[in-house]
């Protein structure tokens, strides 16, 4: 046997950008940069970096990035989840029904909805583990069968698909106030007395600045982010996410329980659908049976921009909230520059095309294969 | 020496039928601590289903497993690593994705409680695997280096120094140097023998003569599911343990076209 020696002359040191570049997340950092000079000289005069375009795609971005962080740590650990869009529209019909239909309390419809769903999102892993399907079939099942209840159970109940009145129900409810609710409104009239953002100048809102507080969905974005890559970088567990979708067999010969941990994140990606669907009814004050359309695809997106490897065992929460950050910058910006909005589309495959092939390249990279 | 010590795993007359096929026909080994024991055969002779028994993937149709001693029942393989039986499989040692670090701590990751929270202790991993690395005679980059730009050897030697850091008392190496080219085959087998100094007992499955001459205190020959015998260093040639694997076929001639070199 060789002697043993400080270095080896065969290992040459990398050079900083290599180091640089299989970060998962740099691709999310690169886009993020990109899409914000572009914008800035593109729409820069067209209000959308004034208070009220920020929050409108703010808002809009933070809801993709409750979803992404389900996404990302279910795509890390080797599955996917087509089911997401679906449970949304299922998660918001659950609670009108319970809510307005039934008339129960709305923090019991709330904490209801959570329960079925998490147990949904249970029964698919379940089933995905079992019978070793491609979690792809198995949860584009599940996107049928719920997107057709949440059409279904509206039509049996109520004769509609639309329900209303979630507003007045939910008003002075205590778990309906966490995800409906606004924050920061003192400090929002401040700087509008201060005339650092605009306020009102007529009508009944007269002096009362154009952003009233950070709404609770972007608290709840900001929450699961920090949550998911504390989980996925600082645990136990977050080890075990990466080793089953590195490698399931060799995990299990280690001792890693596989099968719970894809189960968990199962249950996970559904709580992050409920979330945001909680969201969305609270604040318009209605369910629809077709809300939360695409929504799976539009998460995974994200989270492949974001830097994670579709064959799983590789990627970042932050990666995919900054992929989510380029989803709803890039979506709410055509609109403000005045592009035709179907070009988005466009935009959308392209970037994902890039995305794909750049994180094949950097997979490369880190495994040494050529 | 070995014989002087009891054994610690014995494996008697084990037996194992899938359906109509009977893939061991009664194989009676025993392992002692600190040796190296390996184990030769053939393609289909059996090996891998009695490592697999040994190891608690399969049960035993008929026959006992004393370990220390004792009459085990191992239900999965959780039961025979926590007994201290660890099994090192030649495709599934490591994930090539994670990190050193990531992969050496993998299932029995180390923790540290930081206010409510109990987090992975990155720094007391990474440290504790350039330790065992250096060891090993392994020159990592950084802990953080991915585990896919070590070479085969490297990688069986990563997964051996795991076992043995974790306790293991039995080792068992599924064709470890089987994939492997001549300088790192070197590496594998001179951390076998550092192993087997600490007192471990190493089970070592090979199709290689050469590789199991290397380092092998006693050679067991197994074909077509039984156990042909077993020699003690020095009491065979690599010429007969050859033509027992074969099933006591004489592969002189072959042997003599060849230049011996099979």
């Amino acid at each position: 046997m060789s002697a043993t020696t400080d270095s080896d002359e065969r290992v040459r040191d990398i050079s900083p950008l290599r180091r640089a570049l299989i970060r998962p997340e740099l691709g999310g950092i690169v886009g993020t940069v990109a899409v914000f000079t572009f914008f800035l000289l593109l729409a820069g005069n067209s209000g959308m970096f004034a208070a009220q375009g920020v929050m409108n795609w703010a808002t809009v971005s933070a809801q993709f990035m409750i979803i992404a962080v389900g996404a990302c740590l279910l795509m890390i650990a080797g599955e996917f989840d087509l089911s997401v869009g679906s449970m949304i529209g299922f998660a918001g019909m659950m609670v009108a029904i319970f809510g307005v239909t039934l008339g129960w309390p709305m923090w019991i419809a709330i904490l209801l909805t959570f329960v079925i769903c998490m147990t949904l999102g249970a029964i698919n892993g379940l089933i995905v583990v079992r019978t070793g399907l491609p979690s792809f079939i198995v949860t584009l099942a599940t996107l049928f069968i719920l997107r057709g209840f949440s059409i279904f159970i509206p039509q049996t109940v109520e004769r509609k698909t639309n329900i209303g009145g979630i507003k007045e129900a939910a008003e002075g409810d205590w778990l309906a106030s966490l995800f409906g609710a606004k924050i920061g409104q003192p400090i929002f009239q401040w700087l509008g007395d201060q005339g650092i953002i605009g306020t009102f100048t007529r009508g009944n809102l007269q002096g009362k600045p154009v952003v009233e507080g950070i709404p609770m969905l972007m608290v709840w974005a900001l929450g699961i982010i920090i949550f998911g890559h504390i989980l996925l970088t600082r645990t136990r567990f977050g080890n075990w996410i990466f080793a089953a979708g590195g490698d399931a067999q060799a995990a299990r010969y280690v001792g890693v329980p596989v099968n719970r941990v894809k189960i968990l994140l199962f249950m996970f990606t559904a709580f992050c659908a409920t979330v945001f669907a909680v969201c969305q009814v609270t604040e318009f004050g209605s369910a629809a049976s077709d809300r939360g359309m695409l929504k799976e695809f539009e998460a995974i997106i994200a989270v492949v921009i974001g830097g994670a490897l579709l064959t799983g065992g590789y990627g970042s929460v932050i990666g995919a909230a900054l992929g989510a950050l380029i989803f709803g910058v890039v979506q709410q910006g055509l609109f403000f520059a005045g592009v035709e909005s179907s070009l988005f589309r466009v935009f959308l495959g392209v970037i994902l095309l890039l995305a794909v092939i750049l994180n094949t390249y950097i997979r490369r990279l880190i495994t040494g294969e050529r | 020496m070995a014989e002087t010590q009891t054994p610690i795993v014995q494996m008697k007359g084990i037996e194992k039928h899938f359906g109509s096929v009977i893939a061991l026909a009664g194989v009676s080994v025993d392992v002692h601590p600190g040796e190296c024991h390996c184990l030769l055969g053939d393609n289909g002779a059996g090996k891998s289903t009695f490592i697999k028994t040994m190891s608690g993937v399969h049960k035993p149709t008929r026959g006992e497993i004393l370990f220390e001693g004792a009459e085990m029942q191992f239900d999965d393989p959780r039961d025979a690593i926590t007994a201290g039986i660890a099994t090192v499989y030649q495709d599934l040692a490591m994930i090539p994705l994670m990190s050193v670090s990531r992969n050496f701590f993998m299932g029995n990751e180390p923790l540290k409680r930081v206010g409510p929270l109990k987090l992975f202790d990155h720094e007391f991993a990474n440290r504790v695997t350039m330790e065992e690395m250096k060891k090993m005679g392994i020159n990592l980059r950084g802990p953080d280096q991915a585990v896919g730009t070590l070479s085969g050897g490297e990688r069986q030697t990563v997964a051996i120094a795991r076992a043995v850091h974790f306790g293991a008392k039995v080792l068992i190496l599924d064709e470890p140097t089987s994939a492997l080219g001549v300088r790192q085959t070197a590496n594998v087998l001179s951390t076998i023998d550092k192993v087997r100094k600490t007192g471990v007992a190493v089970v070592f499955i090979t199709h290689n003569v050469r590789h199991a001459m290397a380092v092998g205190d006693r050679f067991t020959v197994l074909n077509r599911g039984k156990t042909l015998g077993t020699a003690k260093r020095g009491e065979i040639t690599p010429e007969e343990l050859q033509d027992m694997m074969a099933g006591g076929q004489e592969l002189v001639a072959l042997e003599g076209s060849l230049g011996g070199t099979v």
